[in-house]
């Protein structure tokens, strides 16, 4: 399980002290599927980042199966069990998807292995297993191959930041498939950052965060009505209605 | 041959034993083992400098080999070598350079390799440098490479020098006629206080002529690296030359692209890009759970590939 105590985060800006998350707690329990949502600018992805360690909080504590690893590094939780799917995946020169996967499953799996993973996100994987992880991948082609290195490694605890962005309908059909399959299967827990619809209807549970705060956290059966509420009132909506 | 003389031969030509095919082996500045074939003919120079290479038209699939290696202290030699690469032939050559200098005078080899390719020959040259020993002589390479390629030649060049030079100087011209093209692949690593400079200087004389000059390097510590890399667009041709460059530690990288069209059909394209590794990248193969230092190795690793 993964407990979120308490979690603030500031930034000097300007030589003001600038409050991106403000004293938030929740837990991720074992083999939950958790959805954030909530508007832009008010901390998601910050939030993504402290769980992968990339950033420490100000304050608070993040433990994970009752073990504090708030001052643990990257690495360190990485080999604890936590992946992390970047909303803008990592370019290199030179390093393969063959490479990539091969280095995210942490062993010397077999071109056929590797493949695997390519073909549950939808990737044809044998125009894909020998290409450079470079610019020549499009944003939704290197956006599944993000994906894939996180099942890649099937860890007990896999955060997904804005899978959605950057891929198009068609494949979006796929990956709500990927998910529903990770959760099904994968003895492990997910944390989805998102904007969609489709995707706040596979959770489990849905948390929302507005200006670094949670304001609401449930069962996905009681928070998204009040979603869908809202937004028909205020005219404004900070996630994608499923076009039936 | 001894033990580090075989060790210089793996490092810069993949084997222990005499290869089959056509070969030249140069040990501290004596012919160490030499065989022509039925198509690929060796002979040394009249005036003892070097040696010269003939490649009959249309000899297909066959290689050459002519590592030099160095492991006497404080010798310094000029070598000559000029390949004749017949037409319609379609070749490989490995060359190499191995120095190891366990003495406190440098060591230096100059080779200077001429490339004279015929009416649609094919040619993949791929030639490393690799220096060791711990002895305070500085090992020094400054290889030249001039080419000529005529009408429909291809000549694809790969060179490597990733470890244990201190200095070196390279300097590759090319000539390219009618449909002529060129492929260059550089990779270099510098480390301590060693310095490398790289000059290509690509003229595209012939209409349709292509030439494609890449780099990759890595410069490490205190070590400094130079990059020029000229084209000249004579023709209606195409050009591109690109160098990528990594600092890591203090190590400082100048690149001077330049490319000047004289006619008015005359593509070309210069990139070039110098900096750190990018934090983003580490990042993220630190989620894959590698440390800092293997996710640095592996990025420098994957670039020089």
């Amino acid at each position: 399980m993964l407990e979120l105590r308490n979690v603030s985060f500031q930034v000097s800006e300007e030589s003001k002290e600038k409050e991106i998350l403000n004293d938030v707690s929740f837990k991720l329990e074992d083999n939950k599927f958790i959805a954030i949502t909530g508007p832009n600018g008010g901390g998601k992805s910050t939030l993504a980042r402290i769980i992968a360690g990339i950033e420490k909080p100000s304050s608070g504590q993040i433990l994970l199966d009752g073990e504090d690893i708030t001052n643990l590094s990257i690495t360190e939780r990485a080999n604890r069990g936590i992946s992390y799917a970047f909303q803008q995946p990592v370019r290199f020169k030179g390093v393969t998807v063959l490479d990539l996967i091969r280095l995210a499953a942490g062993k010397k799996i077999t071109v056929a292995g590797a493949c695997e993973y390519l073909s549950e996100v939808g990737l044809c994987a044998k125009d894909y297993i020998n290409r450079e992880v470079n610019s020549s991948l499009s944003g939704g082609e290197i956006k599944r191959i993000e994906i894939a290195t996180v099942i890649a490694r099937g860890t007990k605890i896999s955060v997904f930041d804005e899978p959605e962005a950057g891929i198009d309908l068609w494949s979006f059909q796929n990956l709500i498939q990927v998910f529903e399959k990770m959760h099904d299967r994968l003895h492990g827990s997910i944390l989805i950052i998102s904007h969609q619809e489709r995707i706040l209807r596979t959770a489990d549970e849905i948390v929302v965060i507005a200006d670094g705060k949670i304001t609401a956290n449930g069962k996905k059966e009681e928070i998204l009505p009040t979603l869908l509420e809202e937004s028909s009132v205020a005219g404004c909506k900070y996630w994608q209605k499923e076009e039936r | 041959m001894d033990a580090i003389q075989q060790q210089l031969l793996e490092a810069v030509a993949g084997f222990h034993e005499i290869p089959a095919g056509a070969y030249n082996i140069r040990a501290n500045g004596q012919t160490a083992a030499r065989n022509s074939s039925a198509n690929i003919e060796i002979t040394p120079k009249e005036d003892g400098t070097g040696i010269e290479i003939h490649i009959k038209p249309n000899t297909k699939k066959e290689s050459v080999h002519i590592p030099v290696i160095l492991s006497q202290a404080g010798l310094k030699e000029v070598v000559y070598n000029d390949f004749y690469i017949g037409e319609n032939a379609d070749v490989t050559i490995i060359a190499g350079c191995g120095i190891h200098n366990g003495g406190s005078a440098s060591s230096q080899h100059d080779g200077i390799h001429r490339f004279v390719i015929g009416k649609n020959a094919k040619v993949k040259y791929v030639e490393k440098h690799y220096g060791s020993g711990d002895g305070s002589g500085e090992r020094i390479m400054n290889p030249k490479t001039e080419i000529e390629i005529a009408q429909g030649g291809y000549m694809e060049m790969d060179t490597v020098q990733i470890k244990g030079v201190d200095s070196t100087i390279r300097e590759t011209t090319a000539k390219l006629e009618e449909g002529a093209k060129i492929v260059v692949m550089e990779r270099l690593m510098t480390h301590g206080h060693q310095t490398a400079e790289s000059r290509f200087k690509i003229e595209m004389n012939g209409k349709g002529s292509s030439a494609n000059i890449v780099s990759r390097s890595v410069a490490r510590d205190e070590s400094h690296q130079v990059f020029f890399s000229d084209l000249e667009g004579n023709a209606q041709c195409s050009g591109h030359t690109e160098c990528d460059a990594i600092i890591v530690g203090n190590a400082k990288i100048s690149s001077l692209p330049q490319i000047t069209a004289n006619h008015p059909d005359a593509a070309l394209i210069h990139e070039a890009a110098i900096g750190k590794i990018a934090g983003e990248q580490i990042i993220k193969l630190m989620t894959l759970g590698l440390t800092e230092a293997e996710a640095e190795e592996q990025i420098i690793s994957g670039f020089l590939k």
